[in-house]
């Protein structure tokens, strides 16, 4: 059996307030998710240029993410009471409340990396950063790819996404690796070597996420499982 | 969910997933309609209906208005008939003898007997609250009295509204509200115990807390009776409901089980009209 239900066309509904709350909706995740884009980014900015001013923006960030967080699920479950929707448009609205949680968590972690800049900058560098600002460009794509393929409903988008996951499973696993190496060299390097590896962890935490928010946006298309991408791709 | 699977094991079909046995939405087919197309004189108003009608589980049909669902669930007990120029095609083959209730050779009266109907309004007859219930009895030549008591409380019990009434059973069913009016509607379709409860949204004229009565009515009723059930208001159809039939312009544009019609329609006509972009 074919899916036949997915990307069935979206027409206006004919309560044209409904239409302006679920963009509301839309553009009020889009513009969390693009916050959160960039306090990754300026965490791993921090980071590399060794900037305690834009970590600690960063870290203050986190209220306003957490201000959006709240002010989506309300919005949400307004719309589930007074609407009631249904088929595209109840998966849209569940899924505003699960992505909202995801891009809340992609903050934290964002703030975390922040917070442990603040303290690495305190010392002497251990060497040049190489892999961390890789993986980092790698995880913000997937951030930035993940809510186009939100905006545009874009399951083929999104499972792209998806599969970039694994190749920074793999730079965490080197990461992990070549810091542990630092640590058996020079045991008084550990609590820097600790911080880089809670900050490689956190950027793998955050493509998880990513990741997660891709398996939502399959499901608002296709209307099928919520929390697995197809079992054919994981091979 | 894929579309249903159906086994065939004699007249036993079962709906729903092989894989799901147990699940509300296996269950075997009460009636089977198979290329049903009905005229209104010369108005063509279904066009090649093929459904099936699930044992001991409620069918709710949506749709526009207009789309020929009261008109469908008028043809299960050949209430079309009482006017003359109206035409059947195709088969409504009520299981578990396998008769064709639209077929010439087939009485009218079998499938009215078999099959109970309420109505949008509440349509008590001028009697008191017992004649009411008892009518359908005495149609059928019951004359013992006992016998008659026993089925009137049997059947007022069951549609939940015995406790409201049973000190005046002999006031008129006029003097009830109209919740209770429709219940008692509900009663009187019971009373001859009929396979089929067919109702032709019944609770669109109810308010809020009498259409729960009648919600948790029907939920009850589901353990002993197959339900059909025609509503405009999809949040009913999609709580009581075990499988959707979607109704457009004559022609049936999808049936499944109701969690994935809601959830997940396979036609683009289905999704705009649950969702409230219909035209």
């Amino acid at each position: 059996m074919p899916e036949s239900g997915e990307g069935l066309p979206i027409r206006k509904h004919t309560v044209r307030s409904f239409d302006e709350e679920l963009e509301h909706l839309t553009r009020q995740i889009v513009h969390m998710g693009a916050l959160v884009e960039r306090q990754v980014a300026e965490a791993i900015r921090a980071l590399v240029e060794r900037d305690g001013d834009t970590a600690a923006r960063v870290v203050q960030q986190d209220d306003e993410v957490d201000e959006l967080e709240e002010a989506i699920d309300q919005e949400a479950i307004r719309i589930l009471a007074t609407r009631q929707p249904m088929a595209i448009d109840l998966r849209m609205v569940a899924m505003a409340l699960k992505i909202s949680n995801d891009l809340e968590r992609t903050s934290d972690y964002a703030v975390n990396i922040a917070r442990r800049v603040q303290r690495l900058i305190e010392q002497p560098p251990l060497k040049p950063l190489v892999t961390i600002p890789r993986m980092a460009e790698l995880v913000q794509l997937m951030i930035k790819d993940v809510l186009d393929a939100y905006v545009r409903r874009d399951a083929e988008r999104a499972l792209d996404v998806w599969r970039r996951d694994e190749e920074v499973d793999q730079y965490y696993n080197s990461l992990f690796r070549e810091l542990l190496t630092y640590i058996l060299e020079d045991p008084r390097r550990t609590s820097m070597c600790i911080d880089l590896l809670f900050i490689a962890k956190n950027l793998e935490r955050i493509g998880d996420h990513a990741t997660n928010i891709a398996e939502k946006i399959r499901y608002i298309v296709h209307g099928d499982l919520i929390n697995r991408m197809s079992r054919d791709v994981k091979k | 969910m894929t579309a249903m699977d159906k086994a065939r094991d004699g007249y036993t079909v079962t709906l729903g997933r092989a894989a799901d046995p147990g699940s509300e939405f296996a269950a075997r087919v009460k009636v089977e309609v198979e290329g049903l197309s009905f005229w209104y004189g010369g108005k063509q108003a279904l066009f090649d209906v093929t459904m099936p009608i699930a044992e001991r589980r409620v069918t709710a049909l949506i749709g526009p208005s207009g789309c020929g669902k009261s008109t469908f669930l008028r043809c299960f007990n050949r209430m079309h008939d009482l006017y003359p120029g109206n035409r059947y095609a195709g088969r409504i083959v009520l299981h578990p003898d396998g008769i064709d209730i639209v077929s010439p050779k087939t009485d009218p009266m079998i499938p009215r007997l078999r099959i109970g109907m309420v109505f949008q309004k509440p349509n008590p007859f001028p009697k008191s609250i017992y004649e009411n219930v008892a009518a359908g009895l005495r149609i059928r030549g019951i004359r013992d009295r006992a016998l008659l008591d026993e089925q009137v409380e049997k059947s007022l019990r069951r549609a939940a509204l015995w406790d409201e009434v049973k000190d005046r059973l002999d006031a008129s069913a006029y003097d009830l509200s109209g919740g209770q009016q429709q219940r008692l509607c509900i009663a009187r379709a019971l009373a001859p115990e009929p396979e089929i409860l067919l109702l032709d949204e019944p609770t669109s004229a109810l308010d809020p807390i009498a259409t729960a009565h009648i919600e948790e009515l029907i939920d009850e009723l589901r353990a002993e009776y197959t339900i059909v059930i025609v509503t405009h208001n999809m949040q009913q159809a999609a709580r009581i409901s075990q499988f959707t039939g979607f109704f457009h312009l004559g022609r049936l544009v999808e049936f499944g089980p109701t969690q994935q019609l809601f959830t997940r329609p396979r036609e683009t006509m289905t999704q705009d009209y649950i969702t409230g972009r219909f035209g």
